[in-house]
């Protein structure tokens, strides 16, 4: 009963002329009779600091700013899409048909944006997380210490390289090298839905393939970053216990790091895919426009949320048109926030891990 | 099983710092050997090298043989991982591990080692945890996580995991020196039946502890900040604790340092 006590005391209030910090651990352990001494304080509030006051003040200031900023984005996409939502002539979430140009008869849905959207970043997810759990297990358990620390900075550079850079990259570069791979993928398994001969001419590389590989690129360090943190954290005890039972390495890592880094490998992937979904320039640029619908075929062009809106942007004349695009906008921010939201949730699920 | 161990001018090394110099020991069959010394003489890292758990840390350095009824377990020839299938280890801190269930945790060594058979893995998590003194209180609970037991469960667990493949030797780090004194007390009883069969080394600040539970007892000293340490002497426990042979011994012994 007299550790609460004692340890509430000093930070509770007291003296305020004596509580200096000073004080109060010398007067700690006279805590079992402070209820006498305190009476007559107890009607005045305790004592705060002003640092105290002026320090919660700046925090919860920033904790509220940010979630008001959030707030009043969704606002402002809602604000300005609901008066060209509401002259749409065909359904917004289900047609195909993007036609803005005459704002009196406005034809806009997102299908085909939310697709191509997805298809992407899937695809770019597919290649970027195995490749980033094989980085980040090399890094934090293969690779000699002097090699794994320059390793992790180029990966990290990666990240900082423009996303402009990336999407010429992957027009002038990758987009041919990859032509005669997407050639032989088409005409052999061209069966398969998403090898079939796309709507956009597969020799200029403009295809979700190709975008996809990009992406994937540019969210590897993102990944990988957050999951080599995560890895290097893996207890030691719980790694010398795998050594001690005789695992060899690779059952030191299924048996004690996986499991550990699990959480934290899914929500660097969801981190990922977030970027993915909103990566613009990149997308932009390489990506061939078509009016075709898409066809679930890996070598059809068309355009995600986001290139769509870019490529728009400078025609954003007439605000019935622009809040065509901002509609468009607001399913991204949800779709964005939908994914996080599952990312949240998988890492909660997997708090069992001490 | 049970097998003895006998260490040849053991001398260790963490990069350029030697830690511990010129260790000789032997460690009889079904026999509890103790290691008690002041903090930093080495005598955790002289455990470690039992099972080349040593060589783990970064630029660890091992000079000297080890031998297992004969064999040298640093040959060239041998697998560091297959020494450590024969010679078990438990930690200071319990560290079973966190996402398996009881009876995996147990078992997790035999499925190392490539055993399938479900009904064999379950008689040996059985055997393992009746003899390390837990079937009692966890048979209705086998698939739930072993995280959820307390320290001394759980410190018992990972006794259990460690000798479910019938090691040849048992080494224990401090396995008390984070639990209460009955869940201390329980280890304590165990290390006293699990001698019957196991040849077994433990590391102990607590002088009674090595009092207690061993047969025979090193003691481990370092004579300066940096310097390496050394095994002092190793004698019967009931000598080294009434009448050792060295005045280091038993200024330790009688609380004069450390």
């Amino acid at each position: 009963m007299n550790d609460p006590v004692a340890a509430k005391r000093p930070a509770g209030s007291g003296d305020p002329g004596a509580a200096r910090g000073v004080a109060a651990a010398p007067t700690a352990p006279e805590a079992p009779i402070p209820p006498t001494p305190e009476a007559p304080v107890a009607t005045k509030t305790p004592h705060v600091r002003p640092g105290d006051r002026i320090f919660r003040g700046l925090a919860t200031g920033s904790g509220v700013f940010i979630v008001a900023l959030i707030g009043a984005i969704g606002l402002f996409l809602i604000i300005q899409a609901i008066p060209s939502l509401g002259l749409n002539n065909v359904n917004f979430l289900t047609s195909r048909e993007w036609n803005t140009t005459d704002p009196a008869n406005l034809r806009f849905g997102i299908l085909d944006l939310l697709l191509v959207t997805i298809v992407i970043s899937v695809v770019a997810l597919l290649i970027a997380m195995p490749i980033a759990l094989g980085i980040a297990l090399f890094l934090t358990q293969y690779a000699p210490r002097n090699l794994a620390r320059p390793f992790a900075y180029v990966i990290d550079l990666l990240a900082a390289v423009p996303s402009i850079v990336f999407g010429l990259w992957g027009l002038f570069v990758l987009g041919p090298v990859l032509f005669p791979f997407s050639e032989w993928l088409i005409e052999n398994l061209g069966w398969i839905p998403i090898f079939a001969k796309g709507n956009v001419n597969v020799q200029l590389g403009g295809t979700i393939f190709t975008a996809g590989i990009v992406v994937a690129v540019m969210i590897l360090p993102i990944i990988t970053a957050v999951t080599r943190e995560v890895f290097e954290r893996t207890p030691t005890m719980h790694i010398e216990g795998a050594i001690a039972l005789g695992a060899t390495k690779w059952e030191v890592v299924r048996t004690t790091v996986l499991p550990f880094g699990k959480a934290g490998y899914v929500s660097a992937s969801m981190l990922g895919l977030g970027r993915a979904l909103g990566e613009t320039i990149a997308v932009m640029i390489i990506l061939s426009t078509t009016s075709a619908a898409f066809g679930w075929s890996l070598f059809d062009g068309g355009a995600t949320f986001a290139s769509k809106i870019a490529l728009a942007a400078p025609e954003f004349n007439d605000p019935r048109s622009a809040g065509a695009y901002i509609a468009a906008g607001l399913v991204l921010f949800v779709l964005t926030f939908v994914v996080n939201a599952i990312a949240r949730s998988i890492v909660a699920g997997h708090k069992e891990y001490e | 099983m049970a097998k003895r161990l006998d260490i040849k001018d053991l001398n260790l090394f963490y990069g350029k710092f030697h830690a511990v110099e010129n260790v000789s020991l032997a460690v009889p069959p079904k026999n509890v050997t103790a290691f008690i010394g002041p903090s930093g003489c080495g005598k955790s890292t002289v455990l470690r090298s039992l099972n080349r758990m040593h060589e783990v840390a970064p630029g660890a350095r091992v000079e000297g043989k080890v031998l297992l009824d004969g064999e040298d377990i640093y040959a060239s020839t041998v697998d560091p991982v297959e020494v450590r299938r024969t010679i078990g280890m438990v930690f200071q801190r319990p560290n079973p591990f966190p996402t398996m269930s009881i009876r995996d945790n147990v078992v997790a060594g035999l499925k190392l080692a490539g055993m399938k058979n479900k009904r064999e893995l379950d008689e040996v998590a059985e055997r393992s945890l009746r003899g390390a003194n837990l079937w009692n209180e966890v048979k209705d609970r086998l698939d739930r996580p072993g995280g959820g037991l307390s320290g001394g469960q759980q410190q018992r667990l990972c006794i259990a995991r460690a000798i479910a493949v019938q090691p040849d030797v048992l080494l224990m780090d401090e396995p008390c020196s984070a639990l209460d004194p009955i869940s201390t007390l329980a280890i304590e009883d165990l290390i006293t039946e699990l001698k019957k069969e196991y040849t077994i080394v433990i590391v102990t600040h607590n002088m009674q502890q090595a009092a207690r539970v061993s047969d025979q007892t090193a003691f481990f000293n370092l004579l300066g900040v940096g310097q390496p340490g050394q095994l002092i002497e190793v004698d019967d426990t009931e000598k080294i604790f009434s009448n050792p042979g060295q005045k280091a011994t038993e200024d330790y012994i009688s609380g004069r340092f450390g």
